[in-house]
């Protein structure tokens, strides 16, 4: 049986780092190649030693798949090309493509020139990592090679999201990626087609959860924000720079500009400004209300929304704030967080998911005194709101694209293992699916069953067709006689003349005799003629014939009468059947055993 | 063979010709050109193809033409026996759609050609020409409804094809079985024993239905819209099909799944009550809610079309037991419905627990409890949540259907409206203005059954003060049908809606009128806010308002109203208060209520029949409007004394009533301007210049011309103005054109000297009086003794005589005609556009280079104006009198209400430069077309050659039905 193993590096029960090694039909293939924001040392990247103790990559991986631009999904992807060494092909759509190099260049800033660490991949290493990437369209079937071949599935989530499925022959896989079944602001709702997959690798990160309807999240999020900024204070909304960023502000620059708000917003780090411009340019991967206005007004040429300065934290009044990153463990956000944190007046609004260890997750938890690098502690005495604003797929939305791309299995990453336990329950029990939710380093091996094509004759499928209606019944299969010819890698289905003569073979006939000895005072011509009488009566619906030859044929079998030697009322009946008609035959012998019914004339 | 066919052909020509020939002698030559010419032209084309290409392209070519219904038949015959000959398939194919074409001519019975056609299937071996010659037998069957041997002989084809391997064969014998498939009797009975296939006797339906699992997405969705089609004629489905539809509704290809969802919902119209077993369980429901369950499932279809069917057709199963139709708002997670009717409080309680976060809160999704896994279900394969599906969906078009199966479903049932009022209001914020416009519309068509929270209308007037106009009014509209719980709403909702006004102060009337219904709804909670509203004191005096504040009316009108039903409100309003009211009463009074105020009967001054209540005020009212009518109905000769006075007395009356009467204003309106007409008429009758020699009457009757001319367009105004008119009305009002008409006739000959253009005239008005004999036979008896009455006994005698005479009998029938008594108009409504953008008010020129051009945005509300997308047209007139009509687009009308239409438009303005800014004027006109106006509008124009001046801007065929509004713009010149 053919088998296909999953192996998560990353995002095994776990969120972040997400990096899976698929293998499939004796393809190697790593999905995503990401970084963990809660980790700064060895940690952080996947452990690339599992594929090869030293050496490159190149020679163990077919193809590197990049689903969409977040970190924890391309972090680690110049270190792994240009560090640990891999020069195949990377796929990423073109969105991703364009912005995947911005963020980690940010990245690499952050913890080169700011944390000063070294050993980190450089700004001409992320270049070479870009060129070995080819750019994806939706729904193109790309060939990786003869055998290899991946399609992209738009995904919501982020711009240029995609989800991939991996294909080789008939075994494929689907790999999600991060994605969102509700349409929001600025994207549409993830889609797939009734693939079939025999793995579905799906992410869970809200695998318990199923969210309110979107429309009131956006007002209690408005409504939180307009009266804080009524009150005077300061909104800090911390995000990843791209993706929750765009769709929150596009969500209050329509508020603003219908209500007439006046207080300013801010849009920290200078990379929005890039971002931003590839937003206007992809157009096209937006949802249907930006791309059928933007001939009027491209909906990301914000009016309201004005780039941050860092000396603008320390301005008196009302103001809202996007600050990267998105839970609170660096950077931009960080700094303002601990600015503003003092004040009962002001507000934070976490719009997303943090990971354990983060200062966003502390504070999301209730705690109110943190302890800082050197010591200090921190009160935290303004006031902390969560509004689930990150776009994965709920637990609703993950049984959603189950049924539209009805796997043969299903595999859970990208969430918290608990959390998964859960959904994998409800998942085995509705749909009748194995699931399978490998921790790191784990391996699931899915045994699959591929369909073997098989060229039939057409002549051979005539004869059949001839035989049993003209229409392919597929309520009833039936059987046919052919034989099967395996010749260099093909296979074929002829008749078995024509196998005969293509395999330069003679044809031999088996033949079952059989004797069986019978008490019967009559002649041998009569002892003949009651066999075939009592056959005839028995045997309806068959062709029996008494040739004058002193047999019976029943079909092909025939039946021969002689007296035996010492006894003339003993009588010796010969069968002779074909192979053929072996069933027939065998019915018969049993059938003369018991004898002739006495009431025979 | 085929030459046997082609003597037949000629032989039936022929024949043809032989018969119609002894018919009609003279014309028969004409026949025989031109009968055999197009189908000999034909076949003289078809031999001379010497390749299949050319003849494809004669066929095409063929197409083309018509061909008249006698020449049908020999063009078949001369196509079939091409098509017997023919070898390549392209011209078979297009010879059997030919067929198909030539059978669909009026005036031909295709019944001649069914052998033919059916013959030619029997010989054919390509599966592209079988469904094509299927396609016309098809057409055939089609065309010959009541014909049950041909039905029975097409079904029996199309069932032996039903086989074929091509799917476009199979399609089209579905399509057949579907459209003729024999709706009451069982298939084979009289078709004289079962065919060879068939063992048994089966029905269309179940042959149908044995399609439904074919390989072929095509064939599938052509059997299930076949099986629509049987229910469409009238053949009941049998309820075996369900279980094999709602197998379909899963199926890989969207069509199916699209047309599985329409006979799952067809199947449960019609067996709503009966009862199906739930797979994986012992229990039963109904078919409707089986099948509702199952439809909202496909909600969160892949497919965006089916998705859209799905929403659409939730809208109307109205019979869904009400916990399913609760469950479909609900998206939080359950146990499974069907374990809910046994385990109903184990399930509540699950739901109640939560088990799910809601995502706004950090960490409440900790699983608080184990639950049995075996009773919840994720994707409840019921109805849960199909609504806040639809609605969040991203396609704009899946939310509008869903906001609209809302609707209909709330209709119906008031404790579904009360829940889904949460998801209509949050459909306000929608992204797309249309979903949101929608939302507030259905909102207001379900707010009979609702009461709104504080927290809902606080969402609600949150929309107040959004950019577009259509948007606020359907929210004042909305407003208008609303229930609010508390007094706090009310202030809530009057402090919006002053804001609004502050803000866009065009919207004023909207305010009001809104403030109107909020006030006469809830009188009880408007009684505590009074003192506070109207800033009263109980020792203090405050200062008196200003009365013409917007804002200051508004609280009025809101007070008032809310006054008329509780009679302890007036004893809170202090001295002010009630002047203010008797003003508003007489200027605002479509707002204001009358109110019956203790002691202050000198303050309010009405009648008393005008004080009580409101419906007893309209019938008084149109009491008075008989009553007036009768009273002029005794005016027996327009010459009497006094019956001008008595006219001119009833017309102000009238005009007056319909002021106070808004009900009644069209039906006033229109009897007072037909009154009008008859003052005019008695006048000009009534002139000297009747008793003068005809050279001196040249100066004096200017008057009686303008009269008649005034009249006739009065007439038009009448006719096309006022909707609701029934056919003795409109007749009345064109026996006052046709008076006036007489009346300008007889004043031309007076004055106009020669007689050519006299001599043409009269054989116009002698044709208009034709006409109106034909156009109102039936009204004749009612017009007894009038104008026309005596005019046609004259008739013989009219059309004989000289001009001079005709003119002098017209003189006197006009002067002894009685007045025509008007029967009191049921509902009439006039026409009325007010332009509410540009307002006039501006002083700042509009200011543009000459020679380019400038748009000017322009806002107005029509009232009864039947299609005023062909009708309603913008007219610009220049200063320097240079008009302009501009026809708006039709989708720049929008109704937000019945009998209301709004135009937003933009006219183009241009002009060359001026030296200073000036005014244009911007009025509505409304187009009439009638069989006379053309005629009557020329006959206008050239009279204005004598003197007259044609009425000032009027253009051909049109009513100004708007007042005009002033426009300052000012075109510089272009600078170099």
């Amino acid at each position: 049986m053919p088998e296909i193993n999953v192996t998560p590096l990353g995002a095994g029960q776990d969120v972040g780092r997400s990096c899976i090694l698929v293998s499939i039909g004796g393809k190697n293939i790593m999905l995503d190649c990401g970084m963990h924001m809660g980790y700064n040392d060895d940690r952080r990247f996947p452990d690339f030693s599992y594929i090869t103790q030293n050496g490159r990559l190149t020679e163990f991986l077919d193809c590197v798949i990049i689903s969409h631009f977040h970190l924890d999904h391309c972090g680690a992807l110049p270190y792994m090309s240009e560090m640990v060494g891999y020069d195949g092909p990377i796929y990423m759509t073109h969105p991703t493509k364009a912005i995947c190099p911005i963020l980690l260049e940010d990245f690499r800033k952050i913890t080169v020139d700011k944390k000063g660490e070294t050993n980190f991949f450089t700004s001409q290493m992320i270049k070479d990592c870009m060129k070995k990437v080819v750019p994806l369209n939706l729904h193109q079937t790309v060939q990786v090679d003869d055998e290899l071949e991946i399609k992209a599935y738009y995904a919501g989530h982020v711009l240029g999201a995609a989800m991939v499925q991996i294909k080789v022959g008939s075994e494929s896989v689907v790999y999600t990626g991060d994605y969102n079944m509700t349409p929001d602001r600025h994207l549409g709702a993830a889609w797939i087609d009734k693939c079939r997959p025999d793995i579905l690798i799906s992410e869970s990160t809200y695998a318990t959860t199923i969210r309110d309807s979107k429309r009131c999240r956006e007002r209690d999020f408005l409504k939180k924000v307009h009266e804080s900024i009524e009150r005077g204070g300061k909104v800090l909304i911390p995000v990843f720079a791209l993706g929750r960023a765009q769709e929150l502000c596009i969500l209050l620059e329509t508020f603003w500009e219908r209500m007439n708000l006046k207080a300013p917003i801010y849009f920290s780090t200078g990379l929005t400004e890039k971002a931003n411009h590839y937003y206007k340019l992809f157009i096209t991967w937006t949802n249907q209300k930006i791309r059928k206005t933007f001939v009027q007004r491209n909906m990301f040429e914000f009016k309201h929304i004005k780039p941050f300065d860092r000396s603008y934290a320390d301005n008196p009044g009302p103001m809202v704030v996007f600050a990267t990153p998105g839970m609170l463990h660096a950077g931009q956000s960080l700094q303002i967080f601990k600015k503003w944190a003092g004040n009962e007046k002001n507000m934070v609004i976490m719009p997303g998911y943090c990971v354990q260890g983060t200062i966003g997750h502390k504070i999301l938890n209730g705690q109110r005194k943190l302890e800082m690098e050197g010591r200090a502690t921190l009160e935290v005495k303004l006031q902390v709101e969560y509004m689930s604003f990150s776009a994965h797929a709920d637990a609703k939305g993950i049984m959603q694209l189950i049924r539209m791309a009805e796997p043969r299995n299903m595999l859970l990453v990208h969430g918290e293992g608990a959390k998964m336990t859960f959904l994998k329950g409800k998942i085995e029990q509705e749909f009748s699916i194995d699931c399978y939710m490998p921790a790191n380093g784990e391996t699931a091996t899915v045994s699959t069953n591929p369909s073997v094509p098989v060229d039939i004759s057409l002549n051979l499928l005539k004869r059949e067709m001839a035989l049993g209606g003209p229409l392919p019944d597929p309520k009833k299969p039936r059987t046919m006689h052919g034989t099967l010819i395996m010749k260099e890698n093909s296979l074929k289905l002829v008749s078995s003349e024509q196998a005969l003569k293509e395999l330069g073979l003679n044809e031999h006939q088996l033949r079952f005799t059989c004797r069986v000895q019978l008490q019967d005072p009559h002649s041998d011509s009569d002892t003949l003629h009651r066999i075939y009488t009592h056959l005839k009566s028995v045997l309806k619906g068959y062709t029996i014939q008494h040739l004058p030859d002193g047999t019976v044929m029943v079909e092909s079998i025939v039946i021969k009468v002689s007296s035996s030697a010492d006894d003339a009322n003993t009588k010796v009946l010969l069968l002779s059947w074909s192979y053929q008609d072996e069933d027939l035959g065998s019915f018969l012998s049993t059938l003369l055993k018991k004898g002739l019914p006495s009431g025979l004339c | 063979m085929a030459a046997h066919l082609k003597r037949r052909v000629y032989e039936e020509f022929s024949k043809t010709q032989v018969v119609q020939i002894p018919h009609e002698e003279a014309p028969a030559k004409k026949l025989r050109l031109s009968k055999p010419s197009k189908s000999a032209a034909l076949h003289v084309d078809l031999c001379k193809a010497t390749n299949s290409t050319d003849a494809l392209q004669y066929l095409l070519h063929f197409a083309r033409k018509p061909v008249e219904a006698e020449s049908v038949e020999g063009v078949i015959r001369i196509l079939l026996e091409h098509y017997y000959k023919e070898t390549d398939i392209s011209v078979r194919l297009k010879i059997a759609s030919l067929l198909g074409l030539l059978s669909k001519t009026q005036g031909f019975g295709p019944d001649c050609i069914v052998d033919d056609a059916i013959n030619a299937l029997g010989n054919e071996k390509s599966h592209q020409v079988l469904a094509q010659l299927l396609d016309t037998l098809l057409v055939i069957g089609t065309q010959l409804p009541e014909s049950p041997t041909i039905r029975q002989r097409l079904i029996e084809v199309a069932c032996k094809h039903l086989s074929d391997t091509y799917f476009g064969v199979r399609n089209k014998c579905l399509q057949l079985l579907g459209c003729l498939g024999l709706v009451d009797a069982p298939l084979n009975k009289d078709g004289e024993g079962p065919g060879p296939l068939t063992g048994v006797v089966r029905d269309v339906q179940s042959i149908i239905s044995d399609y439904f699992g074919d390989q072929d997405p095509r064939v599938r969705t052509a059997a299930i819209k076949a099986m629509l089609q049987l229910h469409e004629r009238g053949m009941k489905i049998h309820q075996i099909i369900y279980e094999q539809a709602c197998r379909l509704l899963s199926d890989d290809y969207e069509q199916v799944r699209s047309a599985a969802v329409q006979m799952v919902w067809v199947l449960s119209q019609l067996y709503p009550e009966s009862i199906v077993p739930i797979p994986s369980s012992n229990e039963e429901i109904r078919l409707v809610d089986d099948a509702f369950g199952k439809i909202s499932h496909m909600v969160s279809d892949g497919s965006w079309m089916v998705r859209v069917q799905a929403a659409k057709t939730l809208g109307s199963m109205l019979q869904v037991s009400p916990h399913f139709l609760e469950q479909t708002l609900d998206k939080k997670l359950m146990s499974d419905l069907r374990r809910k009717r046994t385990a109903h409080e184990r399930a509540k309680e699950l739901f109640a627990s939560g088990e799910f976060s809601s995502g706004r809160k950090w960490a409440d999704d900790a699983p608080k409890e184990k639950l049995d896994s075996n009773t919840v279900y994720l994707i409840a394969s019921g109805a849960c949540g199909a609504f806040v599906h639809g609605l969040e969906d991203e396609m704009f078009e899946v939310r509008i259907a869903a906001v609209e199966a809302l609707c209909q479903l709330a209709r119906s049932s008031a404790s579904f409206a009360e829940k889904c009022l949460d998801f209509l209001v949050d459909m306000f914020n929608d992204e797309i203005e249309e979903v949101r416009l929608q939302s507030i519309h259905v909102l207001r068509e379900i707010s009979t059954h609702i009461t709104l929270r504080e927290d809902q209308l606080d969402t609600v007037l949150a929309v107040l003060e959004d950019k577009s106009r259509d948007i606020r009014e359907a929210l004042h509209e909305l407003l208008c049908f609303t229930n609010v719980s508390t007094k706090e709403c009310i202030q809530l909702a009057l402090l919006e809606l002053l804001k609004n006004l502050n803000k866009y102060p065009t919207d004023r009337n909207s305010v009001w009128k809104c403030l109107k219904f909020v006030g006469s709804r809830h009188p009880t909670l408007v009684l505590p806010l009074v003192s506070e509203l109207l800033s009263t004191h109980p020792y203090f005096d405050t200062p008196e308002p200003d009365m013409d504040d917007p804002a200051y009316i508004a609280v009025l009108v809101l007070v008032f109203n809310a006054a008329k039903s509780c009679p302890t409100m007036p004893a809170l309003f202090s001295d002010h208060t009630f002047r203010h009211y008797a003003y508003l009463r007489d200027s605002l009074s479509h707002l204001v209520p009358p109110l019956r105020l203790p002691g202050r009967k000198q303050v309010c001054g009405l009648d008393p029949v005008d004080s009580g209540s409101g419906s007893g005020s309209v019938e008084s009212a149109q009491l008075f409007l008989q009553q007036s009518l009768n009273r002029v109905s005794t005016i027996q000769n327009l010459e009497a004394p006094g019956a001008q006075d008595l006219l001119d007395f009833t017309i102000r009356d009238l005009l007056r009533l319909g002021e106070l009467q808004t009900e009644l204003a069209g039906a006033a309106d229109f009897c007072a301007t037909y009154l009008r007409c008859q003052l005019l008429l008695m006048k000009a009758l009534q002139e000297k210049l009747w008793n003068m020699a005809v050279p001196l009457c040249l100066k004096q009757n200017v008057t009686a011309t303008a009269a008649a001319q005034q009249i006739l367009e009065e007439t038009y105004k009448l006719e096309f103005l006022y909707s609701g008119l029934d056919s003795r009305q409109v007749a009345t009002i064109h026996h006052v054109r046709l008076q006036a008409k007489a009346l300008q006739l007889v004043l031309t000959a007076r004055t106009r000297q020669g007689l050519d253009p006299l001599l043409s005239s009269c054989e116009k008005f002698l044709q208009d009086v034709d006409s109106f004999q034909r156009l109102f036979l039936t009204e004749l008896p009612h017009l007894q003794d009038s104008f026309v009455d005596k005019l046609l006994e004259l008739m013989p005698r009219l059309s004989s005589s000289k001009p001079a005479e005709l003119v002098k009998i017209l003189q006197t029938t006009l002067r002894q005609s009685g007045l025509l008594q008007l029967k009191l108009p049921q509902q009439i409504h006039r026409a009325t556009a007010t332009i509410i953008e540009p307002t006039g008010e501006s002083d700042n020129p509009l200011r543009f280079t000459s020679g380019l051009v400038v748009a000017l945005d322009i806002d107005a509300t029509l009232e009864h104006v039947q299609d005023p997308q062909s009708s309603v047209k913008v007219q610009v007139l220049y200063p320097d009198g240079q008009s302009h009509v501009i026809h708006p687009k039709p989708g720049d009308f929008r109704k937000p209400g019945p009998d209301r239409h709004r135009l937003i438009t933009q006219v183009y303005l241009s002009h060359t430069a001026w030296t200073e800014p000036s005014q244009i004027e911007v009025r509505l006109l409304l187009a009439y077309s009638s069989s006379s106006s053309s005629s009557a509008a020329k006959e206008g124009w050239s009279d204005s050659v004598d003197g007259v001046p044609p009425p000032e801007a009027a253009v051909e065929g049109t009513i100004q039905f708007s007042k005009p509004v002033k426009v300052f713009i000012m075109p510089k010149p272009a600078r170099r």
